[in-house]
Parts: C-alpha cells; sequence; structure tokens
C-alpha cells in the first residue's frame, strides 16, 4: 500500500513537473502549445544519449538535458509565437503541432524508430539500490526522481515568486500590454519563460526515460496530453493546481495499476480527470487569476 | 520639454491622428480634451511608442523620439498612467510600485522612491501587501500614479485618471496631481474627458476631434471659448 504510494508519487511527481512547465507557458503567452510532449521527448533521448556513449551521471543528463531543452523551448517559442504575434491563435496552434511532429521524425532519424534503452547495466546502481526509510524500500532511481521534480517545482516557485524576473513573468502574465508600458521587453519574457517551462519538460523526460528505461520518438505523445490535461484540471494558470493534480494522477494510476491491471492506467488517469472537469469545469483551483501562487 | 509635430497614426487602413502638433513645457500642466474615440488614447501610446507614429516628428528635450519602443521612452523620462489605470491586478500594491521602476537599478533610490509614494498617497502605505486587484477604482487611480512616479519621470502622460470616479475621488485625484506637480516639478500631459476639471488645474489645453485638434489655447481662453462652452464644459 505505501509502496503503490511511493511509486504513485514518482510518476505524480513527474506529471507535476510536465504539467507546470505548461502551466507556466500559458499562463504567460495564454496560447497553448502541442510540442510540450516532444521537448519531453527530447529531454529523454538526451538522457540516454548521455547514459549510453558518454558516462551514466544523473547530474551531467540532467544538466545537459535542461540547456537542451532550453534552448528547443526558446527557439519553439520564436518561430511558433514570436512570428506569428499577430496572426490568428489557430495558427500558433498548427505551428506548435507541426513542429511537434518533425521533432518527432527528427527522432526517428537520429535515433532510430525503434524502442531503445539504456544497457541496463549502466543504471543497475541507480535502479535496484535501495534503502529503508521507515521499515519500506525506496529505490535510489525513485529519490531521485522524486528529489529532483520536487527541487525543480520549489526552484521554480521561488524564481517566479521571489526574483525581479519573476516578476516581471508575473506582470507580464496579467497585463503584457501594461508591463510594455512600463519597459519589460515583452518579446524577451515571453521567450524566457517557454524556455524555462521547457526545460522542465526536458527534465521530466530524462527523469521517466531512465525510471521506465524505455526511450521511442512517440513517447511525448501521451505524456504531452497528459500534462496538458493535468495542467487543465489544476485550472490551467495555478501553479499549485498543476502540482497538485499531477500528483493526484500518478498516484490514482499507480493504485489502478495494483488494483486491476497496467493497461487500465491510462484509462483510469483520464477518466478520473473528466470526472473532475464535470465537477469544477474550471479546475481544481480554477478561480485563481493569472499565474498566481497563492491558488485562491 | 515634449513636441509633437503634424503627427500620423495609423490602425491599419483607419486613420486615426490626422497630423496632430502640440507641446509640453517644463514642469506643466498641459490637458488633452475631447470626446470618446477622437484619438487621445492614441496620442498617449504614439508618444510612449506603442504604437508607431507613420509620419510627422516627437521630440522630447529636442531628441527624437518617434519610433523608440516604450521602454527607451520610460527610460528618456516619460512615464505613463494609462486608460483605466492597468494595474497588475494580481500582484500587491508594493510589488505594483515596483514593476513601476522596472528600468531603473539605483536600488536606493528606488526604495527612497518607494518611501516617498508612501507619504504622497496614504492607500500606498495602508495596503502595501493587498492585492491591486482588491482596490476601489480611486484607490487604483492614486497606486497607479504612485506605480507611474516610480519611474522617476520629468513628464507623466496620464490618460483620463477622472475615469469612472465618484465626483468626490476625481476632486482627490485632481489635487494629487497637482500637489505633485507642484512639489516634484513633474510635468503632466493630462488627457480627459472631464474638461472642467482638467482645466481647473492646466495652465494651457488642446480639443482634439477626430483626429485633429480643433482648438487650443491658456485654459482661461478655453473656459471662456463660446464654441468649448457648448461643446465640452455643458454650460448652456
Ligand atoms: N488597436 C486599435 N485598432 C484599431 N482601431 C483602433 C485601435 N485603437 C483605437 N482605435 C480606433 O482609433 C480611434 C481613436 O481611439 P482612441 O482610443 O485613441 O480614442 P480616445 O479618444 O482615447 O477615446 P476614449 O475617450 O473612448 O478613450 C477610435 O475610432 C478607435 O476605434
Ligand atoms: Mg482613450
Amino acid at each position: 500500500m505505501l509502496e503503490q504510494l511511493i511509486n504513485g508519487l514518482t510518476q505524480g511527481s513527474v506529471y507535476a513537473l510536465l504539467a507546470l512547465g505548461f502551466t507556466i507557458i500559458f499562463g504567460t503567452l495564454r496560447m497553448v502549445t502541442f510540442a510540450h510532449g516532444e521537448v519531453f521527448m527530447g529531454g529523454a533521448y538526451v538522457g540516454l544519449t548521455l547514459f549510453t556513449y558518454l558516462t551514466p551521471s544523473l547530474p551531467l543528463a540532467l544538466l545537459v538535458a535542461a540547456v537542451v531543452t532550453f534552448i528547443m523551448g526558446a527557439l519553439i517559442e520564436i518561430i511558433a509565437f514570436r512570428f506569428l504575434r499577430n496572426a490568428p491563435h489557430f495558427s500558433s496552434l498548427l505551428v506548435t503541432i507541426g513542429l511537434s511532429v518533425i521533432l518527432i521524425n527528427l527522432a526517428q532519424l537520429i535515433f532510430g524508430p525503434e524502442t531503445r534503452s539504456i544497457p541496463p547495466a549502466l543504471i543497475e546502481d541507480l535502479a535496484f539500490g535501495e534503502i529503508q526509510i521507515f521499515g519500506f524500500y525506496v529505490t535510489y532511481l525513485q529519490m531521485a526522481v522524486l528529489g529532483v521534480a520536487i527541487a525543480m517545482m520549489v526552484a521554480t516557485y521561488f524564481f517566479i515568486e521571489h526574483t525581479p524576473i519573476g516578476l516581471a513573468i508575473r506582470a507580464t502574465s496579467q497585463d503584457h500590454e501594461a508591463a510594455y508600458a512600463m519597459g519589460v521587453n515583452v518579446n524577451r519574457i515571453f521567450t524566457l519563460t517557454f524556455a524555462v517551462g521547457s526545460m522542465m519538460g526536458g527534465i521530466a523526460g530524462v527523469l521517466i526515460g531512465l525510471y521506465y528505461n524505455v526511450f521511442y520518438p512517440t513517447m511525448g505523445i501521451l505524456l504531452g496530453i497528459k500534462a496538458f490535461s493535468a495542467s487543465v484540471v489544476g485550472g490551467l494558470v495555478s501553479m499549485p493546481g498543476a502540482i497538485i493534480a499531477g500528483l493526484t494522477i500518478g498516484v490514482i494510476e499507480s493504485f489502478a495499476v495494483d488494483f486491476w491491471n497496467a493497461s487500465y492506467r491510462h484509462l483510469v488517469a483520464f477518466v478520473f480527470m473528466i470526472i473532475i472537469l464535470v465537477i469544477r469545469p474550471a479546475g481544481i483551483m480554477g478561480k485563481s487569476g493569472p499565474m498566481s501562487g497563492r491558488g485562491d | 520639454m515634449l513636441k509633437l509635430t503634424d503627427v500620423h497614426t495609423y490602425y491599419g487602413h483607419f486613420h486615426a491622428l490626422k497630423g496632430i502638433s502640440l507641446e509640453v513645457g517644463d514642469g506643466e500642466i498641459v490637458s488633452l480634451l475631447g470626446g470618446n474615440a477622437c484619438g487621445k488614447s492614441t496620442t498617449m501610446k504614439s508618444i510612449l511608442g506603442m504604437v508607431k507614429a507613420k509620419q510627422g516628428t516627437i521630440e522630447y528635450d529636442g531628441r527624437q523620439i518617434s519610433g523608440l519602443p516604450p521602454s527607451d521612452v520610460v527610460r528618456a523620462g516619460i512615464s505613463p498612467v494609462l486608460e483605466r489605470r492597468r494595474l497588475f491586478p494580481e500582484l500587491t500594491v508594493e510589488e505594483n510600485l515596483t514593476m513601476g521602476a522596472y528600468l531603473r537599478s539605483d536600488k536606493a533610490a528606488i526604495k527612497a522612491d518607494a518611501e516617498k509614494m508612501a507619504e504622497l498617497f496614504p492607500i500606498v502605505a495602508e495596503r502595501r501587501k493587498q492585492l491591486a486587484g482588491s482596490l476601489s477604482g480611486g484607490e487604483q487611480q492614486m497606486v497607479a500614479m504612485a506605480r507611474a512616479l516610480m519611474a522617476s519621470p520629468r513628464l507623466l502622460i496620464m490618460d483620463e485618471p477622472s475615469m469612472g470616479l465618484s465626483p468626490k475621488y476625481v476632486e482627490t485625484v485632481f489635487e494629487v496631481i497637482q500637489d505633485v506637480n507642484a512639489k516634484e516639478g513633474v510635468a503632466m500631459l493630462l488627457v480627459e474627458q472631464n474638461a472642467n476639471m482638467a482645466l481647473s488645474i492646466a495652465a494651457r489645453g488642446y480639443v482634439l476631434q477626430t483626429g485633429e485638434i480643433v482648438l487650443s489655447g491658456s485654459a482661461d481662453e478655453l473656459l471662456n471659448n463660446p464654441q468649448m462652452q457648448k461643446a465640452y464644459l455643458g454650460v448652456a
């Protein structure tokens, strides 16, 4: 029972991280990106490549994936949003869909269409080494995933709520024209926010990639949808909402796997999200304003 | 200090400003009057660089500022109070003021200015940690002025500060405008529909009609102009 909870929280913390990235992006640009899952996939493949061909170091993989997906995010924002700032919203949406298809194809070209994994010997220590806490076992990998995801969420919260750039991001998310009139370089804030949100997706990719040790070009599709859904369930612009929704979905999935069968997990996750949205159409934290950390 | 010469601004094909010329002198209060949709806000946005003037020149302290983005215009010393106040609703009063000083890096001076705002506007001191969106309209107007002043401007452009306020609050707002002008020497370009009020504190005024200046002069001249009395001052 407790084990299921730990499994669920581990998985859920990554959903939460992905959903948080999505929420920051939507909260600021007021635009949906459909390439978030592919940024996640990109981060995962960075992890695969570094572990397999360079050195099995988690910090290094996280760092490189962070840099790569930060740049990916900045480029996606510039191509899909900045270039189309005055175009109808649909155009940007379509371009992000196009970019996600291009990214999947690129991954097929570079890494092959087949499912790949890191040679088990290289992650043995991480995956099977375990420690006992309060009488139950947690693997190093679970601790690492949970720890990194939580650290990233705390760091993001601090960045948005307690730094001067975070203040400019919040101001821009609430009224970008007024922010522009105060001298804020709104374009730069949009690109930066998108890059930071994408970086969180990339880090989630490394974590999930290592956790399950399966990598394939379309691995981001379902997770992208799930992150989007978790973000919507959380209220779409609420950071605490995204985190709570992500964690809850992870835990529910984990119990579903335990009680029924692993193949029902997505079904259970989406049924849960649909129920929440029927009960609270604006999401768990639906009433909260733009990019609010207070979530009330 | 500010001089517009034959400024034309378009929204797409729509010719919103058809050759505006006006001047604001050092430390002067000048009002720009006119009814709905005549181009008052567009004039203000053209000065700020939020929309580009297609033709004509905008000079500030003898320097061309037309074509510059708002960041450069604000840095040069012009700060806006936007129409409908436009505070960041989910930021606290204090955070809104910090955003007003966004382009400044002189920490000590910013802090000193924030304290000065707290003296000038009691509401700023009382509601430091309150979300700006939860203030009343009049209170928000005060905070909006404080935020604009945090940029340490020499010219404040205000778009309809009296809009939507009760008569009592309108008076307070205009008193504060006069006060800031007298104490800090900040020049004001006051965009208003409330001509009576605006001319009671302004030295001069311009009257805008469908993108053109149709009348200008000292406040007294305008107050006594029969055309003006009929159209804008509500004198029978
Ligand atoms: N972004 C825009 N796109 C197209 N037309 C615009 C835009 N902004 C303003 N206009 C038009 O330009 C004209 C002048 O508008 P402006 O906002 O400058 O008027 P105003 O004098 O400030 O009016 P009000 O007193 O209602 O605030 C109006 O006809 C308006 O419809
Ligand atoms: Mg206006």
